[in-house]
């Protein structure tokens, strides 16, 4: 059985805030809940699934239904980190495509721009790991750094190269208004901006944002139905990817075995793609994915993404055109339900029209959560137009 | 600028590990199976899921496999400034996240040659670092 075609993401919502100190966490989830079932034409009580990860507040998703009063049939509240959302969007398909739920509603929500941060890996208690990373001062940039380092040892790329990430997505954040950082940065202002975790600088670094985001994803019934355009789930893949008792390699994501998955389900291959949202955590977390979903060789990123290569509208892959987790947002350190967001306003021909690829038919969106080096989850998601 | 060294989680499967480093002894375990050794310390072999894993003692002596300046510590190292986290290839195989020390942070390169120290936390345990191999250290053992 294949979810291709069985499902549509009827309603897109993306949290206007970056700074939210006087919301609670589950209003951000009820408010980007309303947001993107209005935008579908549809109402809470349509709802019969619900799917959110473990990050949400309370059990599951029990204490977010039991807030915003959901009548639920199914629901899932499974976690891959940032990844999650672009997964869940598989799940719900596959829910949606199986008959058990009509309509699926996926939130995100958090304020860690207005909280402080939680120590990576402390979501649900000690994980194995614990006593052989945290004490060697383990942290996110170090490890996203380790592979970015390993990477330009292997296979020669340079700061200036993963800086054109960054560049492109702040050309693109200039047309968001909602966008946190809206100036457009040089190579140079990236290369000479402070160094984290060498050779990763500020600006190869996503924003800290408060804020969320949600789907709505429906039937095909229902989707006919709608006044609003729908776009079409073609195809999903995951993949844990891991350290492998000690014998990874950290220049390779699991986007090779997730990406070759939803491109075998959507029935496309990367040439046929028009527009991809990739998780930038950080410039090098694009790049590897550019590498591993097959955009270009293996190792061949950083001169792929020269000459304007992502810039939209007219670059040969333009991506995150809402300006990114770079640029733009990364609500609740998770930033694969912007990415899905995008790449539906995209297909429905609803991006900034600087920034719209004209006749964009397929769109992809990928999530790296977690740790490169160590752990990560990793979902594709293909989308279509309606019709396709 | 010393690091800190934060006392370490410690389980009963990993007991047996750091009982070693208070006596300067990097354990690893091997797998009786398919024969490669795994780190991090577990109950099963992740590549071909046997039970059957031997401590035995490592070398103590590896390659730096990828190495990052960071000064964006978190938890014990929210002060530590500037420090080198490594990931360090084992000459048994695998590698391990570590820190390189005893040297000019920046120095640190892939491909650099070294050995195992042993910094106490003072509880009864001590950290796994590395630090370069030179001329002038004699290396015990070797
Ligand atoms: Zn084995």
């Amino acid at each position: 059985m294949s979810i291709r075609g069985k499902a549509f993401i009827a309603g897109a919502y993306e949290h206007p805030g970056r700074e939210l100190p006087d919301h609670s966490i589950p209003r951000i989830h009820a408010e980007v809940a309303l947001g993107a079932l209005a935008d579908a034409g549809l109402t809470l009580v349509d709802v019969d699934a619900y799917f959110c990860a473990a990050d949400a507040p309370g059990l599951g998703g029990l204490a977010m239904a039991d807030y915003l009063g959901l009548r639920v049939r199914y629901t899932d509240s499974s976690d891959m980190g940032g990844s999650v959302y672009l997964s869940h969007v598989g799940h719900a398909a596959a829910a949606i495509a199986a008959g058990k739920c009509s309509v699926a509603l996926i939130t995100l929500g958090g304020r860690p721009r207005t909280t402080s941060l939680r120590a990576p890996g402390q979501l649900m208690g000690a994980p194995p790991e614990a006593g052989f990373e945290p004490v060697f001062g383990l942290n996110v940039s170090a490890v996203y750094a380790l592979a970015a380092a390993r990477h330009m040892y292997r296979y020669g790329t340079t700061s200036e190269q993963l800086a054109e990430i960054k560049v492109a997505a702040s050309l693109h954040a200039q047309h968001n208004e909602n966008a946190l950082l809206r100036k457009p940065v040089t190579v140079e202002q990236v290369v000479s901006s402070p160094m984290v975790s060498s050779p990763l600088h500020r600006l190869d670094c996503c924003v800290v944002t408060d804020g969320g985001g949600a789907l709505v994803l429906v039937n095909e019934d229902i989707a006919r139905g709608l006044d609003r355009r729908c776009v079409k789930v073609l195809g999903h893949g995951e993949a844990i990817e891991h350290s492998h008792g000690g014998w990874q390699d950290i220049t390779v994501t699991g986007a090779v075995r997730s990406g070759r998955d939803a491109f075998d389900e959507a029935r496309v291959t990367p040439a046929d793609v028009d527009y991809v949202g990739l998780y930038d955590s950080f410039t090098v977390t694009a790049l590897l994915a550019i590498e591993d979903l097959g955009f270009c060789a293996k190792g061949e990123g950083g001169r792929f993404v020269l000459d304007g290569a992502l810039q939209a509208p007219h670059g040969v892959l333009p991506f995150n055109t809402d300006g990114g987790s770079l640029c733009n947002n990364h609500p609740a350190n998770r930033g694969g339900m912007t990415k899905i967001i995008e790449a539906v306003r995209q297909v429905r021909g609803e991006a900034h029209p600087a920034v719209q690829v004209p006749g964009c038919e397929i769109a992809l969106a990928h999530g790296t959560g977690g740790w490169l080096t160590t752990r990560m989850g990793n979902a594709t998601v293909i989308l279509g137009r309606e019709d396709a | 600028m010393t690091l800190p060294a934060p006392v370490p989680d410690i389980t009963p499967e990993t007991e047996t590990f750091w009982k070693a480093t208070a006596t300067g002894r990097l354990l690893i375990q091997r797998c009786a199976e398919c024969e490669r050794c795994v780190w991090y310390p577990r109950f099963l072999c992740p590549a071909c899921h046997s039970t059957d894993l031997l401590w035995t003692e490592a070398s103590g002596r590896g390659t730096v496999h990828s190495a990052t300046v960071t000064s964006r510590g978190i938890l014990d190292y929210k002060d530590a400034g500037s420090y080198v986290l490594a990931l360090v290839e084992l000459d048994e195989g695998p590698k391990m996240l570590t820190n390189v020390v005893e040297c000019d942070p920046a120095e640190v390169f892939i491909g650099q040659r070294v050995e195992v120290v042993f910094h106490d936390t003072g509880a009864g345990v001590a950290l796994p670092r590395f630090r370069p191999v030179t001329e002038a250290v004699a290396i015990p053992g070797a």
